[in-house]
């Protein structure tokens, strides 16, 4: 974080309650009933309660919370898409929670632009035109307009994709749109509700590197709304943490992990961060099909592939020390020149992985080779073997679902 | 039992309307009287084979080749059997009364999709309107406007405008909250919101309402035949009240052939403003 902080955006005892019977229900959250309470008894939902807030100049300021939790609510707050029930909002000093409707679209158009979970992009027009649409809206030229779009459309990777509908292009791509978009009309504060979450795990991690480089280059205020914690820890300078309406802590990344504020922040610590706190030890078969000697004979190699319907299989010595796989096609083909048995075939140039490697580290092995993944420890010992859907399964957790689904209807 | 004076009410409101609105009602007369009458002039003085080969390129353009076909063969029968003059009365009915619905009910719809209270008072008075039968509109038409085409244009503009208002309404609806949401977020004001964003998106659903609006007016106007709106509902009602068959099924193919005509080219137009999506 920069040393001189400044702060670009706060809020004070934010509240936002939705429904007829707010003075009841307001009443009654100062009395601390809780959100559910006051929900039976006055038919209003808390939004979000009592939030303060400071956002420093320049950095990125995660908000994460269980769905429900009033994340996107404080963030319409913010720009005030939705009117807070009381509090303020102070944007550089100012007070802008009562601002006329003029100045404050004047706001909207110059110092904050949003990024929308579902991209929020206009399906009936190309993407410079939907890039530039901030700016049109200001009444800029249509030249400079298209001028400008080009411009922030090289910035997030997209040349040459100008021309197209928004409807052609990938998640990926709609969502560079989308902050392309944003980025179009210069705001100092760029406020974005789930902006990945709808991208696949892959693009979805791309897109967090490449908002890193990018705010590297443009220092922008970026207030970012996520459930995910991988991507809070990831991209956020400080993180704030809200359950039920409440913001129950406020703190940097290492803050949030090692000081968890109360069981409901542990909970979610605990949860989250399976790909990063999960190793290969924990998802590796310990004993797999079979594990062949140099000195096995290759007729044996090839019926215990052929039994298990597998084209490789792990090959150590007599201490368990890991030489290599053997591969089906070497092994007939060794059988046809004479050979009795796997000395000299052995393939030693396989993936390999150390039992507590986190599996988030194992994604780039997986994807670069068909081969399953050997487990060997800092002495050489083999203890096991991860396979490739194991790997993807771990990580996405939608997968283990699908999977198990498919085999139930088998 | 007793008997709810219902019939009663109406009556005296309708006659206290005609009453105290009588030179109101005859502005509106003289104004629907001034447009029917030029759609009906431009439609007569041009030459039937010309206007029928203006009308196919119409559809061509719109509607595409198998339309354009259509319209050839349907518009010459029609005019061989004899019935041109009518059938363009009847047109010219349906195109000012038709229009004027749109221009009445697609601004109504708009009004009611911005704003929850006025669409809770548009919605039962649209119900209302769609399930009373076609010919009670009839009967207040007369009374403001005695007979002839202005009650008649009068009734079919309110039998007609309901799906205008409803669907238009539906449509900006629709329209994707976050698209509405990121219009807002980056300053627009209501009427550019309007403009860039929800007409543009409502489009096709505004379409298929003026579709619905367009053919609810033709089966109006050829009811209205029953007030002395003429065209080709008289040539109809005469078949009926004169039992001659042949004349009856000769209007009655006519009305069929422009219905299908109409039908087809409004229909291509919310298919086109789709495919542009
Ligand atoms: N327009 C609204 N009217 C009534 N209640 C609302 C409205 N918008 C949100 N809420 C309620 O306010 C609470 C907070 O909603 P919010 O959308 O801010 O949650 P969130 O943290 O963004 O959740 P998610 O992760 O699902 O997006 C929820 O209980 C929700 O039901
Ligand atoms: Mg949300």
């Amino acid at each position: 974080m920069a040393a001189k902080q400044e702060i670009k955006l706060e809020i004070q005892d934010l509240t936002k309650i939705f429904g007829r019977r707010r003075k009841e229900a307001q009443k009654l959250l100062e009395n601390h009933h809780s959100k559910d309470e006051i929900l039976e008894k006055t038919g209003c939902t808390v939004g979000v309660n009592k939030a303060s807030l400071k956002i420093m100049k320049g950095e990125v300021f995660v908000v994460m919370g269980l769905s429900g939790s009033g994340k996107s609510t404080l963030l319409r707050c913010l720009n005030r898409l939705i009117e807070p029930t009381s509090g303020k909002i102070i944007l550089d000093g100012i007070d802008i929670t009562n601002v006329e409707l003029e100045k404050l679209r004047q706001i909207r158009r110059t110092e904050m632009s949003m990024v929308f979970q579902h991209f929020g992009l206009l399906p009936h027009r190309t993407v410079a035109s939907n890039v530039s649409f901030g700016l049109e809206i200001q009444g800029v030229k249509e030249n400079e307009c298209r001028k400008k779009a080009l411009d922030v459309i090289g910035t997030v990777g997209l040349d040459g994709y100008e021309d197209m509908m928004t409807g052609e292009l990938s998640g990926g791509m709609q969502q560079r749109v989308g902050l392309a978009r944003a980025l179009a009309t210069d705001p100092e504060i760029l406020l974005m509700d789930e902006a990945f979450s709808a991208l696949d795990p892959l693009i979805r991690r791309n897109m967090q590197d490449e908002l890193i480089d990018l705010q590297e280059k443009v220092h922008k205020t970026i207030v970012f709304i996520t459930h995910d914690l991988d991507e809070a820890l990831k991209l956020g300078d400080r993180i704030a943490i809200m359950k039920d309406g409440l913001i129950v802590q406020i703190g940097t990344p290492e803050d949030i992990l090692t000081n968890p504020a109360n069981d409901y922040v542990k909970a979610f610590v605990e949860d989250v961060d399976s790909s990063k706190v999960i190793t290969a030890s924990a998802i590796m078969f310990k004993h797999p099909e079979r594990i062949m000697d140099p000195k096995d004979g290759v007729g044996l190699a090839i019926r215990v592939m052929k039994k298990n319907g597998i084209n490789c299989l792990p090959v150590t010595d007599s201490n368990n020390n890991f030489e290599g796989y053997v591969h089906i096609d070497t092994v007939v083909k060794h059988k046809k020149e004479g050979g009795h048995t796997l000395e000299g075939i052995i393939d030693p140039e396989v993936p390999k992985c150390l039992p507590d490697t986190p599996i988030a580290d194992l994604l780039p092995l997986v994807i670069s080779s068909d081969l399953p993944i050997a487990v060997v420890n800092s002495k050489g010992k083999l203890e096991g073997i991860v396979s490739k859907p194991s790997v993807i399964s771990e990580i996405t957790g939608e997968d283990v679902e699908l999977q198990e689904k498919t085999v139930e209807e088998e | 039992m007793y008997k709810l004076p219902v019939g009663k009410f109406f009556e005296s409101i309708i006659d206290w309307l005609t009453q105290n609105l009588g030179p109101f009602f005859d502005i509106i007369n003289s104004i629907l009287t001034g447009i029917i009458s030029t759609f009906e002039t431009v439609l007569l003085f041009i030459p039937p084979l010309i206007l029928i080969a203006l009308m196919v390129v119409l559809a061509w353009r719109i509607a595409g080749k198998g339309v354009a076909i259509f319209s050839i063969i349907g518009l010459l029968l029609i005019h061989s059997m004899g019935f041109w003059e009518e059938t363009m009365i009847t047109l010219a009915l349906v195109v000012t009364s038709g229009l004027l619905a749109l221009i009445i009910g697609i601004p109504v719809g708009i009004w009611a999709s911005r704003k929850d209270a006025v669409e809770n008072v548009v919605r039962p008075i649209l119900d209302f309107m769609q399930t009373m039968p076609a010919f009670v509109y009839l009967i207040p038409a007369v009374l403001f406007f005695q007979l002839g085409k202005v009650p008649g244009a009068v009734a079919t503009v309110i039998f007609a405008m309901p799906p205008a208002v409803r669907l238009t309404n539906l449509g900006i609806r629709q329209v994707q909250k976050e698209v509405v949401e990121a219009a807002r977020a980056f300053g627009s004001t209501s009427q550019q919101l309007l403009f860039k964003v929800q007409l543009p998106l409502a489009t096709p659903t505004i379409l298929a309402g003026v579709n619905q609006t367009i053919m609810l007016a033709l089966s109006m106007v050829v009811i209205a035949a029953m007030i002395g709106a003429g065209g080709l509902g008289g040539e109809i009602l005469k078949g009926i009240t004169q039992l001659k068959i042949g004349l009856g099924f000769e209007s009655g193919i006519s009305v069929v052939i422009l219905a299908i005509f109409l039908d087809r080219i409004t229909q291509a137009m919310g298919e086109k403003s789709q495919n542009k999506k």
